[in-house]
C-alpha cells in the first residue's frame, strides 16, 4: 500500500494533524498516515533573516523515504523563505515526491488580528493540497476557486476553495 | 489567459537563486530555463526565443548591464527585469534607463514578483499585437489597389512614392473617376503617417454652414440642431492625412479659413473659445480647372499656391487604353470573390468591346460594368459581350458628326475586321493601298 505521509517538523498541534490525514484521503483517496522523523535545523537557520531554507528542509525531509511512501508533505510552524523571496507558505516539488508548508504566516495573530483555530485549519488544508497537487505534476491554476491558484498573500489563500477545478481534477484523476 | 508558451530566462551566477526562481516559474506554468553567467545566457537566448529574462546585475565576467545591451540588441522587444541587491539599486534604476522594464531587489516579495511578471507578460503580449498590427496596416496600406502597367500609370506610382515620405501637401488633378482619391490613400499608406488616420471630406457636399462645422467641428449649442459637442475632421486627421475632395467646389470664405488652418495648423471649433492644434498632411484633388478659376478670382490664389506645392496629374482612362484589360481583369477577379462566382475570364470579343470603349467615367464605370456584368453572366465561366450592359454598348466609341470623324471610324472598323492586313482593307476601302497608309498617319490609328 502507498502513503501520503505527513511529517510534522517541529512542534504542532495533533489535533491539526489528525485533521489533514482525514481531510487528504477525502482528497486524493490515498490513505495517508502521521510519520516523525528528526530534523536537524540548524543548517537551516539563517539567523540574519530569523527564518528558515525551504528548500534546505525539504531536501532532509525527502531523505530515507520508507519505500511504501508515496507523496511527503512536511508541515511546519517555521516561518519559510527561499534566498530569492521573502517568505514562502510552502514549497513543493514539481513532479517530485516532497511537499513543505508553514503555518506560520496563516495564523491571524502574525497580522495582528484575532486567532481564528477554524480559518487556520482551512487555510493549512488549502495549502497542503495546493503543495501536494504540485507533486502530483500540476501547476498554478487560473480558475479563481481552484485550490492550485497561485496566493501570495493570505487573503488569496482565503478567495480560493478546497477543490480542485475541473481540469486540474482530471489532470490528478490521470495521474 | 495561461502562462504557457511564455519564456522566462533566469540568469544568475547564485545557484540557490535560479533554482528557486526556476521552480516558481515551472510552478506558475511557465517556460523556464537558467544560466549561470552572461555567456551562456546569450547562447540560450539564440537557441530559443524568450520572452521575459531576469538578469543579476552583479555577475563575474559580463555583468547584467552590458548583458542587457546585448539582449537589445538581438531583440528590442524582450522584457528584461533586473534582479539586484540593495547596494546595485542606484546602478538599476540606471538599466531602466537603457531600456529595462523594471528591477527587484532580493529577497522579494512573492506578491510583487508575481505581479510584476504578470504586468511584464501583458506588455509583451501587447507589443505583440502591435508589432501585428502595424504589419497588418503595412500590408493593407501596401496593397496595390492602382493598376496599371502603362507609362503613365508607371510614372504616378513614382511620384506617389516620392512624395509619400515627405509632408508635402499634394494637389492631385484628374476627372471624374480616375481614381484620386486611390492615389491620396497610397500617398499616406507609403508615408510616415500611415498609423495615424487619412480623413476624407468631400467638400462639394456639403452646403456652407454644414462644410465649416464638418472640419472644424463645433460645441453643443454652437447652432439650431447642435445638441451635442461634435469633433470635426480636422481633429479626427490629427497626426494622419486629411483628403479635400472636391477642392475646387468650396465657397469663398471656406477658402478663407482653410487657408489660415494650413497656414497655422490651429482653428477654434464653432461655438468654442479654444483654439485646437493640430498636426496634418493635406492632399486635396479637383477635375476643375483651378487656374482658370483663380484667373476669374473664384479661387484665392495664395490658397491654389498652398495646395499645389506637388502636383499628380491622373490621365483619364481613354489615354491609357493599354490598361485597360489589365484594369478590368483586376475588377473581374475582385467582384468574383466578393460575390462568389466562378467566374474567371472575360471573351475576346467583351474585351475588344471594353478597349474600344471611350470611358467617360474612368475607371468607376469600368468597375460598374464589370460589377455589373457579374450580375447577369448567371451560370458561365467567362463575360461574353451580350453580358455588357445596352447603354454601354451603344455609347462604343460613338463617332463625331463630321465626315472626318466618320471616315477615321470607319477606316478604324475595316482594318481591324482584317486584322491590320493593308491589301485587304484597302481592297474593302477600294482605295490604294499608299493611299490608306497616308489615311493611317493621318488620324493616327494604332492597332
Amino acid at each position: 500500500m502507498s502513503y501520503i505521509d505527513i511529517v510534522p517538523i517541529g512542534e504542532l498541534d495533533e489535533t491539526l494533524l489528525l485533521f489533514l490525514r482525514q481531510s487528504i484521503f477525502q482528497t486524493f483517496k490515498i490513505q495517508s498516515r502521521v510519520r516523525h522523523c528528526r530534523f536537524d535545523l540548524s543548517p537551516v537557520y539563517d539567523p540574519v533573516r530569523n527564518q528558515y531554507n525551504s528548500s534546505g528542509l525539504l531536501l532532509q525531509l525527502i531523505s530515507d523515504t520508507p519505500p511504501e511512501t508515496l507523496k511527503i508533505l512536511g508541515v511546519t510552524e517555521l516561518d519559510l523563505f527561499i534566498p530569492i523571496f521573502t517568505f514562502l507558505f510552502g514549497e513543493a516539488q514539481l513532479n517530485g515526491i516532497g511537499a513543505l508548508v508553514s503555518t506560520h504566516r496563516l495564523h491571524n495573530q502574525f497580522y495582528g488580528i484575532p486567532e481564528n483555530k477554524e480559518l487556520l485549519k482551512n487555510r493549512l488544508l488549502k495549502e497542503s493540497i495546493h503543495e501536494l497537487g504540485h507533486t502530483f505534476g500540476l501547476i498554478h491554476c487560473f480558475a479563481l476557486k481552484c485550490v492550485m491558484k497561485s496566493s501570495t498573500y493570505v487573503e488569496e489563500i482565503d478567495q480560493k476553495s478546497i477543490n480542485f477545478c475541473r481540469v486540474c481534477e482530471q489532470k490528478i484523476i490521470h495521474w | 489567459m495561461n502562462n504557457q508558451g511564455v519564456g522566462i530566462l533566469v540568469v544568475d551566477d547564485e545557484f540557490s537563486v535560479r533554482d528557486s526562481l526556476y521552480n516558481w516559474f515551472k510552478t506558475e506554468g511557465y517556460r523556464t530555463d537558467t544560466a549561470e553567467n552572461g555567456m551562456e545566457a546569450l547562447k540560450k537566448l539564440q537557441e530559443n526565443p524568450w520572452d521575459i529574462v531576469l538578469l543579476d546585475i552583479k555577475m563575474p565576467g559580463m555583468d547584467g548591464v552590458e548583458l542587457q545591451r546585448h539582449i537589445k540588441k538581438i531583440d528590442n522587444t524582450i522584457v528584461v527585469i533586473m534582479i539586484t541587491a540593495y547596494a546595485t539599486v542606484d546602478t538599476a534604476v540606471e538599466t531602466m534607463k537603457e531600456g529595462a522594464y523594471d528591477y527587484l531587489s532580493k529577497p522579494v516579495d512573492p506578491d510583487k514578483l508575481s505581479i510584476l511578471i504578470r504586468n511584464a507578460v501583458s506588455q509583451r503580449r501587447l507589443m505583440a499585437e502591435n508589432i501585428q498590427l502595424r504589419q497588418k496596416v503595412e500590408e493593407l496600406s501596401l496593397q496595390d489597389e492602382i493598376v496599371g502597367e502603362s507609362p503613365q500609370i508607371k510614372k504616378i506610382l513614382e511620384m506617389v512614392d516620392t512624395v509619400a515620405k515627405t509632408d508635402a501637401t499634394v494637389l492631385i488633378r484628374g476627372e471624374s473617376g480616375t481614381g484620386k482619391e486611390l492615389v491620396a490613400q497610397a500617398i499616406h499608406g507609403k508615408s510616415n503617417r500611415r498609423y495615424f488616420p487619412i480623413i476624407s471630406i468631400n467638400c462639394g457636399a456639403f452646403p456652407e454652414g454644414l462644410l465649416e462645422s464638418e472640419l472644424f467641428g463645433h460645441e453643443k449649442g454652437a447652432f439650431t440642431g447642435a445638441q451635442y459637442k461634435r469633433k470635426g475632421k480636422l481633429e479626427m486627421a490629427n497626426g494622419g492625412t486629411i483628403f479635400f475632395d472636391e477642392i475646387g467646389n468650396i465657397t469663398t470664405k471656406m477658402q478663407m479659413d482653410l487657408l489660415r488652418v494650413i497656414e497655422a495648423k490651429q482653428f477654434t471649433p464653432l461655438g468654442s473659445n479654444k483654439v485646437v492644434n493640430v498636426d496634418f498632411r493635406i492632399v486635396a484633388a479637383t477635375n476643375s480647372d483651378l487656374e482658370k478659376k483663380v484667373s476669374e478670382q473664384d479661387f484665392r490664389e495664395d490658397l491654389y499656391y498652398r495646395l499645389n506645392v506637388f502636383s499628380i496629374q491622373i490621365p483619364p482612362l481613354r489615354e491609357r487604353t493599354a490598361d485597360i484589360a489589365l484594369i478590368a481583369r483586376h475588377f473581374l477577379e475582385k467582384y468574383a470573390r466578393s460575390m462568389n462566382k466562378a467566374v474567371t475570364d472575360i471573351s475576346p470579343e467583351a474585351m475588344k468591346m471594353l478597349t474600344e470603349y471611350n470611358w467617360p467615367g474612368n475607371i468607376r464605370e469600368l468597375r460598374n460594368t464589370i460589377e455589373r456584368a457579374l450580375v447577369v453572366v448567371g451560370k458561365k465561366n467567362r463575360i461574353e459581350s451580350e453580358d455588357l450592359n445596352l447603354l454601354f454598348l451603344s455609347r462604343a466609341n460613338p463617332p463625331g458628326n463630321s465626315l472626318e470623324e466618320m471616315e477615321k471610324a470607319h477606316i478604324q472598323r475595316i482594318l481591324e475586321q482584317s486584322d491590320w492586313n493593308i491589301s485587304r482593307s484597302a481592297e474593302t476601302l477600294k482605295i490604294d493601298r499608299v493611299t490608306l497608309y497616308n489615311k493611317i498617319k493621318k488620324y493616327g490609328l494604332q492597332r
